[in-house]
C-alpha cells in the first residue's frame, strides 16, 4: 500500500533545516592509530522530510548519526541541528538539544523494570509543564497511536520484538521531537513487522512535521524516504532524491 | 487549574521499580542491610546492657546526693572515707537525711557445695533508709540481730539455693568471711557487672565480719535533701564545706562515675563498638555491590535515558533513590528483628537490654549512612553509561 505524500515541500524548504551538516570531518583514536571515519561531509534535511542513510558497514553512518544526534562531540566542521551549532557545544548544552530529538535503536533499549506504559511516559515525562496525568495521556494516546492500546501493562519481555519497537517508537515520538534519528530499526524484525514499524515511523512523524534521518540496510524499506543517501568510506558520494510510491 | 506542584513534578518512580521489579536481588539487599542492622543493634545493646548492668544497685539507693572517697575508682574497689563527714553534711538546711553505708566483696560460702565466692557485702543501720521502698520494704527490721543477713534472690546460681531452701521454710546458715551468718530473709536487688551477689546486713554484723574496717570508716555516704531543693547547689555547697577526703556526686552523676569506670578502663566499649562497626563495613560492602551490579547490568538502560536527554543528575538522584529506599525497607526489619532478640537476651542473661531511641536513632543514622554511601560509590559506574556506544 503506497503511502500519499502531501508534504508540501517547497514551503518547508524555505524554512530553516532541521539539519545542515556542513564540510563535516570526524576522527576516531589519537596518534598513529588515528584514522579517520567522515570526510567532508555535507547534509541537509528540511522539516518533515524523511531521509534515509545507506552504506557498507563500518563506513561511519552511526557515527554521523551520533554526531547529529548531539551524543558526540564535533570535531571539526558544522553541524546544526535544530538551528543551534554543535560544534564546541558542552556536555549541557548537548542535553538539552537531545530532549528535542528522539531516537529510536536497533535494539529497543526500552527500560526492563517498566511497562509499556512507563516506558514511553519516560518520553513524555521530558515535555516541561505537564502535570503527572497529562503525560500519563499522552503516553496512552502514543501506545494507541502504535497500535498498543491492549498491551500498556506489560514488562518489555512480555512483548515480541515489533510490538517492543513499537513502544520504542511511541517513547521517541511521545517527547515531541523536531528531529527523529533511527539506526536499524528493523535489523532485529521479520520482514514484514520490520516494514510495518517504519511504515508507522513515518506516517506518525510526517503527522508531527518531524524531520527523519534513518540508517538502514533493509532493501524493502527504501521506498519510504524522500530522499536517499549513500554513504561510504566516510563520504556522502550520492544524495540523489528518490521519487516514492 | 493547574495541579499542585509535587503532583506536577511527579515522575515515574524508576528507583522504587527498579528495586522491587529485581525481587530476588532486593531480597538480598534487605538481607544484607537487615543483618548489619541487626548486628549494629546487638552490639551497641550488649555494650549499653552491660553498662546499665554495672548500676543495678546504684539506681536503687535512696539518695539525692552521694559522698564517696575521691580514692575510689569504682564499686569494685571502694576506698573508706571518714564517717564524720557524712556528721557534717547534716548541718546543711537542706539535707535531711543521711545513711553511713560500708561496701565490700566478702567470701560466701555456698551452702550446698561448700564453695566460696566472692559476695558485694552493704553494711548499714536497720533503722536509716537504704534502698528505694519498693527494692527493701521492711525487711531491714531483720537485721537488727547480730549475725543476720539479708540475701539477693537475684545473685547468680552459684551461690547455692538459698532462695529456694528460704522459700521451703529451712533455717539456711552458711558462713561469710569465716563466720557464721543466718539468712534473714530475701530481697530483689539484682546482679551487676561487677557482683555476682549482693547481701545486706547491719553495720555492727558487717564490722563484726570484717574486724580490720576501723569502725569510723565508710564507703559510701547517702544525702536525702528537702523536696524542692537544688541537689546541685547543695552538691556545690558541700564540696566548698567540707574537706577535700571526700568527693559529692548526684545520685545520677554516682551512675555515671560507675559507667565511666567499665566504659573507659575496660575494654568492654572498645570490644562492642568494634563489633558494630563491623556490622557497618558488611552492609556498605553488601548494599555497594547490590548497587554497583545494579547500575552496571542497567547500563544500557541509563545511557539511552541519557540519549533521550535526561541529565547526569537525573540518573544519580535515581540511584540515590535506591540508596534511600534500601535504608528505609531494610532498617525496619532490622528494628523489629532487633526488638525481638532483646527480649530473648534479656530472659536469657538477665542484661537490661531495652531498644532506646537514643539507638534506634544511631542504627538508623548508621543504615542510611551506609546506603547513601554504597550509592556515591556506585554512581561512579555511571561514568561509564555512554550515550554514543548505544547506537
Amino acid at each position: 500500500m503506497p503511502m500519499p505524500i502531501s508534504m508540501p515541500m517547497a514551503t518547508l524548504s524555505d524554512a530553516t533545516p532541521a539539519v545542515a551538516v556542513q564540510g563535516l570531518n570526524h576522527w576516531y583514536g589519537r596518534g598513529a592509530t588515528r584514522r579517520q571515519v567522515l570526510q567532508a561531509v555535507d547534509l541537509r534535511i528540511q522539516p518533515g522530510e524523511v531521509v534515509l542513510l545507506t552504506g557498507p558497514s563500518g563506513c561511519g553512518k552511526t557515527t554521523l548519526l551520533t554526531l547529529v544526534g548531539a551524543l558526540r562531540q564535533v570535531m571539526e566542521g558544522s553541524v546544526r541541528v535544530l538551528d543551534q551549532e554543535l560544534l564546541g557545544s558542552g556536555r549541557g548544552d548537548r542535553q538539552r538539544i537531545r530532549r528535542q530529538i528522539g531516537m529510536i535503536f536497533q535494539g529497543h533499549n526500552l527500560l526492563r523494570c517498566l511497562t509499556a506504559e512507563q516506558n514511553v511516559q519516560m518520553g513524555s515525562d521530558l515535555l516541561p509543564g505537564l502535570s503527572y496525568r497529562a503525560r500519563r495521556d499522552l503516553a496512552r494516546e502514543w501506545l494507541r497511536a502504535v497500535g498498543l492500546e491492549d498491551h500498556m501493562g506489560k514488562l518489555p519481555h512480555d512483548l515480541s520484538g515489533g510490538q517492543k519497537q513499537r513502544v520504542a517508537i511511541a517513547r521517541a515520538l511521545a517527547a515531541e521531537p523536531r528531529l527523529l534519528l533511527a539506526d536499524e530499526p528493523t535489523a532485529a524484525l521479520d520482514r514484514r513487522t520490520g516494514r510495518d514499524v517504519v511504515l508507522l515511523l513515518q506516517s506518525l512523524a510526517r503527522e508531527q512535521g518531524c524531520a527523519v534521518l534513518m540508517v538502514t540496510h533493509d532493501p524493502r524499506i527504501l521506498d519510504v524516504a524522500d530522499r536517499l543517501v549513500q554513504m561510504e568510506d566516510g563520504r556522502l558520494w550520492s544524495a540523489e532524491p528518490a521519487l516514492v510510491g | 487549574m493547574s495541579p499542585p506542584l509535587p503532583w506536577r513534578e511527579r515522575r515515574i518512580p524508576l528507583a522504587w521499580l527498579l528495586l522491587i521489579r529485581q525481587p530476588a536481588r532486593l531480597a538480598v539487599a534487605l538481607a544484607g542491610i537487615c543483618f548489619a542492622g541487626i548486628l549494629m543493634f546487638m552490639q551497641l545493646g550488649f555494650r549499653d546492657g552491660l553498662f546499665d548492668a554495672s548500676i543495678t544497685l546504684h539506681k536503687l539507693l535512696d539518695a539525692d546526693l552521694v559522698v564517696i572517697s575521691p580514692r575510689t575508682m569504682s564499686s569494685i574497689a571502694m576506698a573508706g572515707f571518714p564517717r564524720r563527714r557524712l556528721v557534717q553534711v547534716t548541718a546543711d538546711p537542706d539535707v535531711v537525711g543521711t545513711t553511713p553505708v560500708n561496701w565490700n566483696q566478702l567470701l560466701w560460702r555456698n551452702p550446698e557445695t561448700r564453695t566460696t565466692r566472692s559476695i558485694l557485702t552493704l553494711g548499714f543501720e536497720p533503722g536509716d533508709s537504704l534502698f528505694l521502698p519498693s527494692a527493701l520494704g521492711d525487711q531491714a527490721r531483720l537485721l537488727t540481730q547480730r549475725g543476720r543477713v539479708l540475701f539477693d534472690e537475684l545473685s547468680r546460681p552459684e551461690y547455692g539455693p538459698v532462695a529456694r531452701w528460704m522459700k521451703e521454710g529451712r533455717t539456711v546458715e552458711t558462713e561469710v568471711a569465716g563466720k557464721r551468718i543466718r539468712v534473714a530473709g530475701l530481697v530483689s536487688l539484682g546482679a551487676s557487672f561487677g557482683a555476682d551477689g549482693n547481701m545486706l546486713t547491719s553495720r555492727e554484723t558487717f564490722l563484726r565480719l570484717l574486724p580490720n574496717t576501723p569502725p569510723g570508716s565508710i564507703e559510701l555516704g547517702l544525702i536525702r535533701l528537702r523536696p524542692g531543693a537544688d541537689a546541685a547547689a547543695v552538691a556545690q555547697r558541700l564540696r566548698q564545706r567540707l574537706p577535700k577526703d571526700v568527693a559529692i556526686y548526684s545520685k545520677r552523676g554516682f551512675e555515671e562515675f560507675e559507667i565511666n569506670y567499665w566504659r573507659g578502663s575496660t575494654a568492654i566499649g572498645f570490644i562492642f563498638t568494634l563489633g558494630a562497626a563491623m556490622g557497618f563495613v558488611v552492609g556498605c560492602v553488601i548494599v555497594y555491590q547490590i548497587l554497583h551490579s545494579d547500575v552496571s547490568d542497567h547500563l544500557p538502560e541509563y545511557a539511552t535515558l541519557l540519549a533521550m536527554g535526561y541529565p547526569l543528575r537525573d540518573l544519580l538522584g535515581v540511584v540515590a533513590r535506591e540508596g534511600f529506599l534500601l535504608a528505609i525497607l531494610g532498617y525496619l526489619p532490622a528494628w523489629l528483628t532487633g526488638q525481638m532478640l532483646y527480649v530473648m537476651v534479656r530472659k536469657g542473661t538477665g542484661l537490661p537490654v531495652q531498644m532506646d531511641s537514643q539507638r534506634s536513632l544511631v542504627v538508623l543514622a548508621m543504615i542510611f549512612t551506609m546506603c547513601m554511601a554504597s550509592a556515591l560509590l556506585a554512581m561512579r559506574k555511571l561514568a561509564d553509561a555512554d550515550p554514543a556506544e548505544i547506537f
